[in-house]
């Protein structure tokens, strides 16, 4: 009896006379707090979270796939940067090489005109030497058949005895004899 | 007179008065279903208000909830489908498992969903979502020639199949949802009321009795330990089945 009295007495305390309702019962009051809450619930996190986390997720995931991609361009860039030095390089090495080539063609026909240059002067001056020799020599010549003649016709008036003053005569004479001379010459 | 026998924790014991006036809607469980949302709005309201790509600690802390929903039960379960279905597997992981934790917070020290009437509610949902994905999907016709007639079986087994195919959907899906979280929360704090009031009763006996108590009381707080393991347990298993079935509900075949 007493039991019962304190079961009753608790039963009280917890706001409950009859038996205990099942558990497995829903409370419909239940159901409609359990409802309304989880829309709630539903409704506020899909405005503030979700959208939230996602956008830093999206940009996570953009922020390393573009880092890639930058390193990746940066590689592109560095390696396309290599082949145009390595171009460039080969170009100025071919450039060289061309004028080096040019210098010395051009080095060989400096050498060749100077050597015609040259060769002409010497021409030149064989050429006037030449003509020098014969004037002297044509000079020469001149002189010596003056003197000749004049020798000879001392000597012939000496052996003649005849003095050959006669001016006109005198060179007939001597031209006779000369020419005399270089017929028996030839 | 005779001692006052020790009355063991029954289901009186998950029945609570209104607190503030007459209302059947300002019980402390139907209170702490709103507290609950409060918390759990205001937190990852706040840890997600930045949304840095290098997350502050608050930040990391919401997101690793969030990835765990998104990432392990969302993708890995749902597909390539997932992303639509996230918000709803979010909410109910954290509406789960933050009214199941505070059967272990000192001064609550009541898992809410140990209430049938709350698993009942967020079932309620998961049947709407998971039915209405898969009529909206494939038709009402297929969907239910599809459940009940999977390809594969010999015709004469159509004739258990079918029924038991039927009922799995309609029926036993949704009980056994709520059910297993009830019963899991009701079970768990009826142990832990049996040696916390246990302990109570014996530290008011003799003095050999006392000795007892401790013991019950060691008991009450491991099992709280426990109890936290299978809180967390059970709000990932509530969320994991709901995203199956959305699974079942998007797959074209079984």
């Amino acid at each position: 009896m007493q039991l019962n009295s304190l079961h009753a007495t608790a039963a009280l305390l917890r706001g409950t006379t009859e038996a205990a309702p099942s558990p497995v019962v829903p409370k419909i009051s239940e159901i409609i707090v359990g409802l309304v809450a989880f829309s709630i619930l539903f409704i506020l996190l899909r405005i503030k979270a979700v959208p939230a986390f996602e956008k830093a997720y999206k940009a996570r995931t953009t922020a390393i796939e573009g880092g890639i991609e930058k390193a990746e361009a940066a590689q592109r860039e560095a390696e396309l940067a290599l082949k145009q030095y390595t171009a460039q390089l080969s170009e100025a090495r071919g450039e060289a090489q061309a004028i080096r080539e040019e210098a010395r063609v051009q080095g060989a026909a400096i050498i060749e005109d100077l050597r015609g240059k040259a060769q002409e002067e010497a021409n030149r001056i064989t050429a006037s030497a030449r003509a020098s020799i014969e004037a002297e020599r044509q000079q020469a010549v001149a002189s010596l058949r003056h003197e000749v003649g004049a020798l000879a016709t001392e000597l012939a008036s000496k052996i003649v005895g005849e003095a050959l003053d006669d001016q006109v005569r005198q060179s007939r004479i001597v031209d006779r004899f000369l020419t005399d001379l270089e017929k028996s010459e030839k | 007179m005779a001692q006052p026998g020790f009355v063991p924790p029954d289901s009186n014991d998950f029945i609570f008065k209104p607190i503030f006036g007459s209302s059947i809607f300002m019980t402390k469980p139907a209170l702490m279903i709103f507290f609950s949302v409060i918390l759990i709005v205001v937190f990852f309201t706040i840890s997600a208000r930045k949304a840095a790509v290098v997350p502050s600690r608050l930040q990391f802390a919401g997101e690793s909830v969030y990835g765990f929903v998104r990432t392990t039960i969302g993708q890995d379960v749902i597909g390539p489908e997932f992303e639509r279905f996230t918000p709803f597997l979010f909410a109910i992981f954290t509406f789960v498992l933050t009214n199941n934790l505070f059967g272990v917070i000192p001064f609550m020290q009541f898992p809410t969903m140990s209430r049938i009437g709350f698993p009942v509610s967020i079932t309620i949902f998961v049947y709407l979502v998971y039915h209405y994905v898969a009529i909206k999907k494939k038709g009402l016709g297929r969907y239910l020639k599809e459940m009940c007639f999977m390809p594969g079986v010999p015709k004469p087994i159509y004739i258990i199949l079918a029924p038991v195919e039927f009922l799995t959907y309609f029926a036993v899906r949704p009980l056994t949802l709520a059910m297993r979280l009830f019963g899991n929360m009701f079970a768990g704090h009826l142990l832990l009321l049996l040696f916390t009031l246990g302990g109570e009763y014996m530290l008011k006996s003799a003095l050999f009795v006392k000795f007892f108590s401790v013991l019950s009381f060691g008991m009450a707080i491991g099992l709280s330990f426990f109890e936290m393991g299978i809180e967390c347990l059970q709000a990932y298993i509530f969320t994991l089945l709901a995203a199956l079935y959305i699974a079942g509900a998007l797959a074209d075949e079984h």
